[in-house]
């Protein structure tokens, strides 16, 4: 038998750097990771990266179903049956959109389809607000779907990738939504760098379903009535596996450093100027922009502020960020969300921290902040009386139960 | 990510049976489901997979077919199948559809014509699902079948009005009582004439029913050989939602179409073409009156003269005024009342 060189890697094995929005790197990432079927549906900002999907196969670049859905509820259902025929498949949407395919998304885990999904962070309705909140991702934290939130075109091209790795490996099976900032990221340009194909093919297996295929060749019956004989143990088996991803984002995120050559050591969040702060502020997603701005002005006044922010919300980095946090004098907790009637009136992340703080020996201070909502922009003004008021509860060693809303008309 | 020169868009040629001796023996809907008894929805279901054959994936939504027919650690299913939400059938034909194709163009997958099956009730199909059924249906490059078991209720829940329950009936959501004898008085969808008149290019839609079963099979088999997305409706009577003794469904199905009620005909490529009882009606016989059928029913023990006569009345409406009977509501305008306007 004749063997067969390989095609030296040569030029292509170079990356290219692009000036392109966030919407745009993730749409980059699903044609080197040969996604095979993808639903759109208009609603701004996430529709974006349908956007950019459609130039993509009608430039001849990718060869995918690219199916236009009369509807949120429809667009998720479809790419729901056709993973469980194999295919990897893309879906997304913003705000009530979002809402509208709800159904589609609480059936997704329990059937472990590992669906990847970009969500456009926008305010729910009403009063209509295309700007940012993180209320519409946030609504699937209880059900099985892996969160994460994303800062740059950078980090979404490579999350991407690193999303379908960690969403079909066969220990997880569960489905995942990546979070961008509307308007901030989605429609936000910046250099990012692009890798060849043959990097990404080392890097992501071809999506195996297994015995799970749904096919003439392994007649299997899918999801059937289970009711109280064995709903409990299914849903137990969906908790293993969120307990497994965990194992497998680590392990994904460091074979993406030796594959990719960057990307970060610590998967979970970033830490900003943290490791000796006095007060830790932590965030999702674009609002460390004006973090890490104030944070350098405050530091040059002597201020020992640092950021940390959280990248994967579920599965949820207990442990971790319970270490990087207990360190602080104390904490301040920003939401670009809200939960009304909750613990403390906080928003979510503030109450979750909170939570994973209880059993901590130490336990610092911390206040919740809720801003930013429905777009509003994030001032320097705004983190530095965050900051200020942080440093008051280090001195007085005492929590402030009171939730603050910063930057609102009064 | 080069496509594949193998693929093809082809369908499994699935050639009518002559006659119930030719019908195949094999069964791929069998024991290990708990449907009522005289459930003529699961002789549906087995019917269905009969005509379709072993290479066929079958997606069920929510409803009968899926609570009494899949119970955790039992399957009458011998062809894979799988649960799809209550308004989803034509997004889980379209969808695996979609995944098939773009697996086999891509070279990922053998290239083979595989049936997309997927079924609704008249609940999931008429009111919830009309919508994604109606946007699968536009789809013309991926072949599926989409088949609307018609019991006229939500039967599973406990026997809940449709869109599709006919005027007048008894349901637990529309009980007769003392001062309102009739609760539920909105005409049945036309759901096959809807379909067909709505989705240009589709290109196989017919009406079904289990009383007869070559037929019926036959339909399902032109249906998937026509291939791109096609629908089929099938009336089932139900022997818990209609109140009647089981040992008569398939009379009861014989019967709406005998009073037309339920007319049984395809439209392939826009033609229309009756069938059986229906073609007979259409060339002269006369219909048996509505009364012979509804009286048979507990659901409509309620009915006075004057109701029975409504139903009647709105049923040679369909025969008699309809531009094609019994299929699209379309009345030519009136010559007389035309010239009356213009002037």
């Amino acid at each position: 038998m004749a063997v067969v060189t390989p095609a030296a890697p040569a030029a292509t094995e170079e990356d290219k750097e692009l000036l392109i929005s966030g919407s745009e790197a993730v749409a980059e990432a699903l044609t080197l990771a040969d996604l095979d079927v993808v639903t759109a549906y208009p609603i701004r900002p996430y529709d974006t990266v349908m956007q950019a999907i459609a130039k993509k196969i009608s430039g001849g670049q990718l060869v995918a179903e690219y199916i236009v859905a009369e509807g949120e509820h429809s667009q998720f259902e479809i790419v729901k049956h056709a993973s469980t025929v194999g295919a990897r498949v893309f879906c997304g949407s913003s705000g009530v959109g979002w809402m509208y395919a709800m159904e589609c998304l609480v059936v997704t885990p329990p059937l472990r389809v590992p669906m990847v999904c970009l969500v456009g962070n926008r305010a729910l309705d009403d009063p209509g607000a295309f700007g940012v909140e993180h209320n519409d991702a946030l609504v699937v934290r209880d059900v099985g779907w892996m969160l994460c939130w994303i800062d740059t075109s950078q980090e979404a091209l490579d999350t991407t990738l690193i999303a379908y790795r960690v969403a079909e490996d066969r220990r997880v099976f569960l489905p995942l939504a990546i979070s961008a900032d509307g308007a901030f990221l989605t429609h936000s340009q910046a250099l990012t760098m692009v890798p060849p194909k043959s990097k990404v093919d080392r890097f992501l297996p071809r999506y195996d379903r297994g015995d799970l295929l749904l096919h003439p060749d392994n007649p299997i019956t899918v999801a059937p009535q289970a009711n109280e004989d064995w709903v409990i143990e299914i849903r137990r088996q969906n908790n293993e596996a969120m307990a497994r991803a965990v194992g497998v984002i680590e392990e994904a995120y460091a074979d993406f450093r030796r594959v990719f050559g960057r990307g970060p050591e610590n998967p979970w969040f970033e830490e900003y100027m943290s490791d000796d702060a006095d007060i830790i502020l932590v965030g999702m997603g674009t609002i460390s922009l004006p973090i890490k701005v104030a944070i350098r002005e405050m530091r040059a006044k002597g201020k020992k502020v640092g950021l940390v922010r959280l990248r994967w919300f579920r599965p949820f980095p207990t442990e971790k960020l319970v270490a990087a946090l207990s360190r602080a004098k104390a904490l301040g907790i920003i939401d670009r969300d809200y939960s009304f009637g909750s613990p403390f009136g906080s928003g979510v992340v503030a109450n979750e921290i909170r939570a994973a703080l209880y059993n901590s020996d130490r336990r610092p201070p911390l206040i919740s902040f809720i801003c930013g909502l429905g777009g509003r922009e994030v001032t320097l003004e705004d983190v530095y009386k965050a900051a200020d008021m942080c440093y008051a509860a280090a001195a007085s060693g005492k929590s402030d139960p009171k939730t603050h809303w910063l930057g609102v008309r009064e | 990510m080069a496509e594949t020169t193998t693929f093809t868009n082809a369908t499994q040629i699935l050639e009518p049976f002559r006659g119930v001796k030719r019908v195949t023996i094999e069964e791929y809907f069998t024991s290990g489901h708990r449907t009522c008894q005289g459930c003529e929805s699961a002789l549906v279901m087995k019917l269905m997979v009969k005509a379709s054959g072993p290479r066929t994936i079958v997606l069920g939504s929510t409803g009968c077919m899926y609570v009494a027919n899949t119970t955790y650690y039992t399957t009458p299913w011998v062809v894979p199948w799988m649960h799809t939400q209550l308004g989803s059938s034509g997004s889980a034909a379209l969808g695996t559809a979609a995944g098939l194709k773009a697996l086999m163009r891509k070279g990922k997958m053998k290239s083979e014509a595989i049936n997309v099956i997927a079924f609704c009730g008249d609940g999931g199909g008429a009111d919830m699902g009309l919508g994604a059924i109606s946007a699968t249906l536009t789809h013309k490059e991926y072949n599926s079948l989409i088949l609307l078991y018609d019991n006229e209720s939500y039967a599973n829940t406990d026997i809940q009005l449709s869109g599709m329950t006919p005027y007048g009936a008894n349901t637990t959501f529309s009980p007769p009582g003392k001062v309102k004898r009739l609760i539920h008085t909105r005409w049945k969808k036309n759901m096959a004439g809807l379909m067909a008149a709505g989705h240009p290019e589709c290109r196989y839609v017919a009406t079904v029913c289990a009383s007869y079963a070559v037929e019926m099979m036959n339909k399902v088999r032109r249906a998937l050989t026509i291939g791109g997305p096609t629908f089929i409706h099938s009336l089932d009577p139900c022997p818990k939602g209609w109140d009647y003794d089981p040992m008569l469904s398939h009379e009861l199905g014989e019967l709406a179409i005998e009073t037309g009620i339920f007319p049984l005909y395809e439209v392939e490529d826009g033609q229309v073409k009756y069938y059986g009882k229906t073609k007979a009606i259409v060339e002269g016989r006369p219909r048996k009156p509505v009364r012979e059928y509804l009286l048979k029913q507990g659901r409509f023990a309620h009915f006075i003269e004057e109701d029975l006569n409504y139903f009647q009345a709105k049923v040679d409406e369909m025969w008699e005024k309809w531009e094609i009977p019994a299929v699209v509501p379309f009345r030519r305008l009136d010559k007389t009342q035309a010239a009356l306007s213009a002037k």
